[in-house]
């Protein structure tokens, strides 16, 4: 189960590398420090993403932020970040193998999301972020181009959103 | 008749003050009576002030000071002013905001309409 074409949205689960829930304050001098050590930009508004380099930045709370990077930056991100945490107090924790993220492609991306989503995706602008819930599960849902969106969901929720999402697709292939 | 929230929709838009979005209810939890305030000295309370501010809780019909929880979100606890009988927000505030009154957030509410 890591492709699904049987109807109009191409699904796919994704290889996302490294991954890290980052608590910080928000103080512009700790963000900034974050900045430097993460490299890429760091933003204060809940569902803006900063990216640079393949590494990718979304806030999603107050304090709260989700980094991404290729596998390889693991290692230099941890090591950066503790250089950092005597003058900035702050929590980097690794949480790669956390989720599983998806990959929806296809016009009708929005339909088939929409089928577990509450939140009015047609205002949800590309290149942002969120944390939402998909049929009752907590999901973090990222949109890269008008018909592109990529869903990241705990491990062992993914059968379960997987499988909705495919029987989904097939309804809408058969127009139901 | 008053209609009821029940009859005019089947879903719930809470604004989330921190997110600053107005966000279906799927994405929020319930979490009590607002404006609970700790005592201090909890050893030198009665057992019945002590009992109080730990399960008595004020059953209000109409509006109710109550803290929510953006669970499925940005996580963050907020207060909100909510009529028990309609089902609508009046106001929702960041934690740690003075209680607003409730006589203009009822004024404003009825401009607003």
């Amino acid at each position: 189960m890591t492709t699904h074409a049987d109807g109009p949205v191409a699904l796919s689960m994704a290889d996302t590398g490294a991954r890290f829930s980052l608590r910080i304050g928000v103080t512009p001098d700790d963000l900034a420090a974050a900045e430097t050590a993460f490299g890429a930009p760091i933003f204060a508004t809940i569902g803006a993403r900063g990216r640079e380099a393949g590494r990718e930045s979304l806030c999603l709370g107050p304090d709260e932020w989700v980094l991404t990077a290729p596998e390889a930056d693991r290692a230099p991100i941890a090591t950066a970040f503790a250089g950092i945490g005597a003058a900035h107090p702050h929590s980097l924790v690794d949480i790669s193998d956390r989720e599983i993220a998806i990959d929806l492609e296809g016009e009708a991306v929005t339909a088939l999301l929409a089928q577990g989503i509450a939140i009015d995706l047609d205002a949800f602008p590309s290149g942002h972020g969120t944390r939402t819930v998909y049929d009752g599960i907590t999901v973090v849902l990222r949109r890269d181009a008008a018909h592109a969106f990529r869903l990241e969901a705990w491990r062992s929720f993914v059968p379960h959103v997987w499988h909705r999402l495919t029987e989904g697709n097939k309804e809408l292939a058969l127009g139901i | 008749m008053v209609p009821t929230m029940r009859q005019e929709a089947t879903m719930l838009l809470i604004h989330c003050p921190y997110c600053d979005k107005t966000l279906p209810e799927v994405e929020f939890a319930y979490a009590g009576e607002a404006h609970i305030v700790r005592p201090a000295d909890p050893a030198a309370m009665s057992d019945e002030a002590w009992r109080d501010f730990l399960f008595i809780r004020t059953n209000a019909r109409g509006p109710h000071f109550e803290r929510w929880r953006h669970v499925h979100g940005c996580a963050r606890f907020f207060n909100a002013v909510r009529d028990t009988v309609s089902d609508r927000f009046l106001a929702t505030y960041k934690a740690g905001a003075p209680k607003p009154d409730l006589a203009t957030l009822l004024a404003e509410t009825e401009r607003a309409r």
